[in-house]
C-alpha cells in the first residue's frame, strides 16, 4: 500500500455494501505490536503532539468497544471460549468501533489513532491454529490503514520489561494454549511465536517498523518523525489514478 | 498487498460424523418450529437420542445482544457477528459433541437464516458465507416456503405486535411495522428461494395443514435415517442416574 498520498481509503476485503461513508478526509493510523511492548504509553504521548500540532485526534482501542467490551471480558474470565468464538467476538468488537468511532471520525477529518488493528487477530490465529484464511475473511469490512506504525521488539528486550512492569498476565502468557506449566515459560513461547508472525505480517502489510528496544523518548521521536514524514505526504494534491493500486474494493463516495 | 482469498466451506460437504443434524429454516410466522416439535416428539417416541438447538439461543451474547437491540447500537455488521458468536458457541457445545456421539440433532434456523437475513440488511453474500464456513452441512435441511401475508396473519393473530427486527424495522424501510414486515420479509423471501438452490434445501409449501406437512417431513427424515445406527443407550439401570 501506498504511504504517501492516496485518493481515497480502500476496503481490506468486501467492506460495508450497505453504508453510505461519503468522503472520509481523515487519516486512520494504526500503532501495532505485541503485548507489553509499550504501545498505549507511546499513543498518549502521540495525542498531545498532534493536537499542538493542529490536529483533531480520536482514541481506538481493541475490545474497547461499548457493545462487546463487557461480554469478551466475561467470557475470557469464565475460560469458555474456543479459537472461533474469540475471533468472531473481535471481529464484532472491532465492526462497532469501525461504524460507530472510527468511520465517522475519518468523516470528521480527526486523525484516529487505534490501539491494535486486524493484525492483531491476523497473528495471534496464526500462533492459536486457527484458519489464517478465514481470519482474513472475517475483517473484510476493515478499512485499509493510511499508516501502521509497529513497535518491533524481540523476545529478549520483551520479557524484562514485562516483568518489571504489570507482569505476566493469563492469555498474553498463552496459558491458554497449555504451552506449559510456568507462566514464564510459556510466555517465552508465546510470544516468541507471536512475533515471529507479526514480522511476517509487517513484510506482507508494508508496516512502518520503529526498534521498540529503546528508551521511550527514542521510540517517541521515531514515530513523530514517521507521523510528520506521513501528514506531509498527504497533504501533496493526489496522485494521478493509474498510479494507484486497487486491488480491493474503493469506498464509494455516496450521499 | 494481500487480498482475501476465496476457498470453499466444509458446507459444502457431507460432515464426518456417525449423528444427523436437521435443519430448519423459513421467514418468521412459517411455522417451522411447530414442525420441528413435531418432528421432535415422533423421533424422541420412537427412542432416537434426539438434541434440539434454536438460533439465537446462548448466553454468551445475550447481554450484548439485548443491550444492542433495546439502544439501537447494532449495524448490518455487528447484528450478523453477534448471531456468528452464537452460532459458534452453540456449534461448539451444543451441535457437534452430540453429532459426534450419534445423536440427532434438530436445529430451529441455521446458518441459511443468516446468509438470507443478514444479506438483506445488506451484508455482503461473500462475506457472510466465509464467515460461516466453519458450519458442518445438514444432513437435511428443511425450508418452509410460505407467502407474506400467511405469515404476517399468522404471526398477528397469535401476538399483539411484531418484533422490531423480525420486522426489519431497523431498516427504515418503512414506518408501520406490518409495511416494513412485508417489504423486509419479501427480500428475505426472495434470497431464501435462491439458497434452495445453492445449498440443496428440500422446500415443503408451508400453506398445508399442519399434519399433512408433518407427513412430509417425517418421511424426508425417515430416508435421512438410512443407514443410522443409534448409540447405545444410558438407562436407568446402568448407574447412569441417581
Amino acid at each position: 500500500m501506498a504511504r504517501a498520498a492516496k485518493r481515497g481509503k480502500q476496503w481490506y476485503g468486501e467492506g460495508l455494501p450497505y453504508l453510505k461513508t461519503g468522503s472520509l478526509p481523515g487519516h486512520l493510523i494504526v500503532i501495532e505490536g505485541t503485548d507489553g511492548v509499550g504501545r498505549s504509553t507511546q499513543i498518549e504521548l502521540l495525542r498531545p503532539w498532534l493536537e499542538l500540532e493542529g490536529f483533531a485526534v480520536s482514541n481506538t482501542g481493541w475490545t474497547r468497544s461499548p457493545l462487546l467490551a463487557d461480554t469478551i471480558n466475561e467470557a475470557k474470565a469464565g475460560h469458555e471460549l474456543t479459537v472461533v468464538t474469540f475471533s468472531l467476538l473481535y471481529a464484532a468488537d472491532f465492526a462497532d468501533r469501525l461504524e460507530h468511532q472510527i468511520i465517522p471520525a475519518l468523516r470528521a477529518g480527526f486523525i484516529v489513532i487505534a490501539d491494535r488493528y486486524m493484525y492483531t487477530a491476523f497473528a495471534r490465529n496464526m500462533v492459536m491454529g486457527a484458519d489464517p484464511v478465514w481470519t482474513r475473511h472475517l475483517f473484510g469490512c476493515a478499512l485499509m490503514p493510511d499508516l501502521v506504525l509497529y513497535l518491533e521488539i524481540d523476545i529478549d528486550a520483551l520479557l524484562p520489561r514485562v516483568v518489571q512492569g504489570k507482569g505476566m498476565d493469563y492469555w498474553e502468557s498463552g496459558m491458554h494454549l497449555a504451552l506449559g506449566n510456568d507462566i514464564f515459560e510459556s510466555f517465552q513461547r508465546y510470544q516468541r511465536r507471536l512475533i515471529e508472525e507479526y514480522n511476517v505480517l509487517a513484510r506482507e502489510f508494508d508496516f512502518v517498523s520503529v526498534d521498540a528496544r529503546r528508551s521511550i523518548d527514542a521510540i517517541q521521536g521515531d514515530l513523530r518523525e514517521r507521523v510528520a514524514a506521513y501528514l506531509a505526504g498527504a497533504r501533496r494534491p493526489p496522485a494521478p489514478p493509474h498510479a494507484v493500486p486497487t486491488p480491493n474494493h474503493r469506498v464509494r463516495h455516496r450521499g | 498487498m494481500s487480498t482475501v482469498r476465496g476457498r470453499p466451506s466444509v458446507l459444502a460437504e457431507p460432515h464426518p460424523y456417525p449423528g444427523r443434524l436437521i435443519t430448519v429454516e423459513g421467514i418468521d410466522g412459517s411455522g417451522k418450529s411447530t414442525q420441528l416439535l413435531l418432528l421432535d416428539r415422533w423421533l424422541t417416541a420412537r427412542g432416537f437420542p434426539v438434541r434440539f438447538t434454536e438460533w439465537n439461543s446462548s448466553r454468551l451474547v445475550r447481554r450484548a445482544m439485548k443491550r444492542g437491540k433495546r439502544k439501537d447500537l447494532l449495524t448490518p455488521t455487528t447484528f450478523s457477528l453477534l448471531h456468528a458468536v452464537d452460532f459458534a458457541d452453540r456449534l461448539t457445545y451444543q451441535i457437534v459433541p452430540p453429532l459426534k456421539a450419534g445423536m440427532i440433532v434438530l436445529a430451529d434456523r441455521y446458518v441459511y437464516t443468516a446468509f438470507s437475513r443478514d444479506v438483506a440488511r445488506g451484508v455482503h453474500p461473500a462475506w457472510v458465507r466465509a464467515v460461516y464456513s466453519f458450519a458442518p452441512r445438514p444432513d437435511l435441511a428443511l425450508y418452509f416456503r410460505v407467502p407474506i401475508e400467511v405469515s404476517l396473519d399468522r404471526l398477528l393473530g397469535g401476538r399483539a405486535k411484531l418484533k422490531y427486527h423480525e420486522a426489519g424495522m431497523d431498516l427504515a424501510l418503512a414506518a408501520d411495522p406490518a409495511q416494513s414486515f412485508r417489504l423486509f420479509q419479501s427480500r428475505v423471501l426472495d434470497i431464501y428461494d435462491r439458497l434452495a438452490g445453492e445449498f440443496d434445501l428440500r422446500v415443503i409449501d408451508a400453506t398445508g395443514d399442519i399434519p399433512s406437512q408433518q407427513k412430509v417431513v417425517r418421511r424426508m427424515v425417515q430416508e435421512v435415517l438410512r443407514g443410522y445406527t443409534r448409540p447405545p443407550t444410558v438407562g436407568r439401570g446402568n448407574g447412569a442416574r441417581g
